[in-house]
């Protein structure tokens, strides 16, 4: 069984993309579509990877890496952030939140993929 | 200056002072002194000198407008590193009418320019249908992108896979070409920037101020939400999206201020009681706040004229009722020393006092002023408060109501010694 990849995301197409990719490069990866609930998933999860869209219905993807970082049990998750919004101050905004790695919609599957192999350490 | 006026069209007239001062009966000295602007002069000498000089009188005595000057000294204090010679600023119109003018002119430009972009900025920055749009398309074209290249780099895709994807390409293009016209469509409708652009705030306040204040639609016992969508419809086309949320919210207040307090019976009361906030709040039951509200939206003809103010606990003025004689800032800087202000600090505790706006003659208002929270407190938010301020006119019953002199804002407020002042007036030097 490959590493965990747990998706956050509300875009049904992009999660059916992402998860082909990740599953054809050997990860285990389960997805999750809305803010609300999201910090419930990942503590249950336990993923070794978490890929997090910034714009989700419930709560922002900001807000819910806020609770990561600083939630003792799954603090130290890496977590590759997705976002329409390339400002500056949304970078600076994802930076200070903890985020491990961050990239701006459109992205292309080979850079997403790549991101995904240098955050997990085998 | 007169002195120098007069100096000014002499030489442009090619005349020696000792030619003038002859023609007009006085001494070359005597002239000379005057054009020094050390005697003054006034009458015949003036009258006897323009003739000579060919010109109106009255350009000699009144010299450049008073809305010339004004420019000049809010050109001059905008920037002040410069080191504009301020206190020569009727010496610089004078001589140089046309000058004054075009840098007048210019700063008056530049200030109109400079908000332009402040509101084009922030309506793009929070409009929240543009970036609904936005998000909109970007996500289409991420699937696309992340699908088609899965199309195109997997080798050997399984039959059932390649038509999922097909699908889905087909699904998010059609996403992308709605949401492509949608934008279009949007932003072909957008104002038109040679227009004068309002903010949303402005917008909300002119479609209110357009009814007086006062929404009939609103006012009957059956009236809803639905009165308030119609209303907004109906200056769909006016109203950009931003201002039709703020008028929404501002309507579903007044609506129900409106069921709380109802027409006929606060008509009744004041016509029973006067227009003593303290006695209608007894009588109605209502808490100040909504009470200066629902004055505030009474028909003018039936009580006179009432002004409202409503700021929230940041001092940003989220609503603005107009009162002759009391000038308000758009959204923030109003001088700190509006009782406004002070009820922030003291919520539930009402001041009463009579206003005198500096620079703005010898008109008094009476100002009724009350804090309150809008909100419900709890231990994730402290309530949220906003103060209100009514606007009467200066009654006899208010007579034993402390005076205070206020300013509108401090950059154009010449109250000297100001302890509440932010920053150095530009009319310091006295209008």
């Amino acid at each position: 069984m490959g590493k965990k990849v747990l998706l956050i995301e509300d875009e049904p197409n992009i999660i059916e993309a992402v998860s082909f990719i990740l599953s054809r490069d050997g990860w285990e990866v389960k997805t999750h579509s809305n803010g609300h609930d999201a910090m419930e998933v990942v503590r249950l999860r336990a993923p070794d990877l978490i890929i997090l869209d910034a714009m989700l219905p419930g709560k922002s993807g900001f807000d819910i890496l806020t609770e990561i970082r600083s939630d003792a049990a799954v603090g130290e998750t890496p977590v590759l952030m997705l976002t329409a919004r390339g400002q500056s101050k949304d970078r600076e905004m994802a930076e200070r939140a903890g985020v491990s790695q961050y990239m701006t919609k459109p992205f292309s599957n080979a850079d997403v993929l790549a991101a995904v192999r240098a955050l997990v350490t085998p | 200056m007169i002195g120098t006026r007069i100096r000014e069209r002499r030489v442009l007239g090619g005349i020696r002072q000792s030619d003038l001062a002859r023609q007009a009966g006085i001494s070359p000295s005597y002239l000379n002194l005057i054009e020094h602007n050390k005697r003054r002069i006034g009458g015949k000498t003036l009258l006897k000198l323009a003739e000579v000089l060919n010109v109106e009188p009255a350009l000699l005595s009144e010299g450049a407008e008073a809305t010339l000057i004004a420019g000049l000294r809010e050109a001059a204090g905008e920037q002040d590193d410069i080191g504009a010679e301020v206190s020569r600023i009727e010496e610089f119109a004078g001589r140089f009418p046309g000058w004054a003018k075009l840098l007048a002119d210019l700063y008056r430009r530049t200030e109109s320019l400079e908000s332009t972009i402040e509101t084009l900025t922030d309506r793009l920055a929070h409009d929240p249908y543009l970036a609904d749009s936005l998000h909109e398309v970007i996500s289409a074209v991420t699937a696309i992108r992340a699908t088609s290249s899965i199309l195109v780099e997997t080798e050997a895709l399984e039959p059932e896979w390649q038509n999922r994807f097909h699908r889905n390409i087909n699904e998010d293009s059609s996403r992308l070409t709605e949401g492509a016209q949608s934008l279009v469509r949007y932003l072909e409708g957008a104002p038109n920037t040679d227009a004068e652009i309002k903010s949303p705030q402005d917008e909300m306040h002119a479609f209110l101020a357009e009814r007086g204040f006062h929404v009939p639609e609103l006012e009957r016992d059956m009236a809803g939400p639905r009165d308030i969508a119609r209303l907004i419809e109906g200056e769909g086309a006016e109203l950009s999206s931003p201002a039709q949320s703020l008028a929404r919210d501002a309507l579903l207040r007044y609506l129900a201020d409106a069921r709380s307090l109802p027409l006929e019976p606060l008509l009744g009361w004041i016509k029973s009681v006067g227009l003593h906030p303290d006695r209608l709040a007894q009588a109605s039951g209502v808490d100040l706040a909504t009470l200066f509200r629902r004055l505030a939206a009474l028909p003018e003809d039936a009580v006179g004229p009432v002004g409202l103010v409503i700021c929230d606990a940041s001092g940003s003025l989220v609503f603005r009722k107009p009162f002759e004689g009391f000038a308000m800032p758009r959204i923030a800087g109003a001088c700190t020393l509006w009782p406004l202000f002070q009820v922030l600090a003291q919520p539930q505790s009402p001041l009463r006092m009579r206003l005198k706006q500096v620079g703005r003659g010898t008109d008094t208002v009476e100002a009724l002023a009350v804090s309150a929270p809008v909100t419900a407190p709890s231990f994730a938010r402290p309530a949220l408060m906003q103060a209100h301020m009514l606007l009467l006119p200066d009654r006899p019953e208010a007579a034993d109501a402390p005076m205070r002199e206020v300013g509108v804002n401090c950059r154009i407020c010449s109250l000297a010694d100001c302890p509440a002042r932010r920053e150095p007036s530009i009319i310091s030097d006295g209008f």
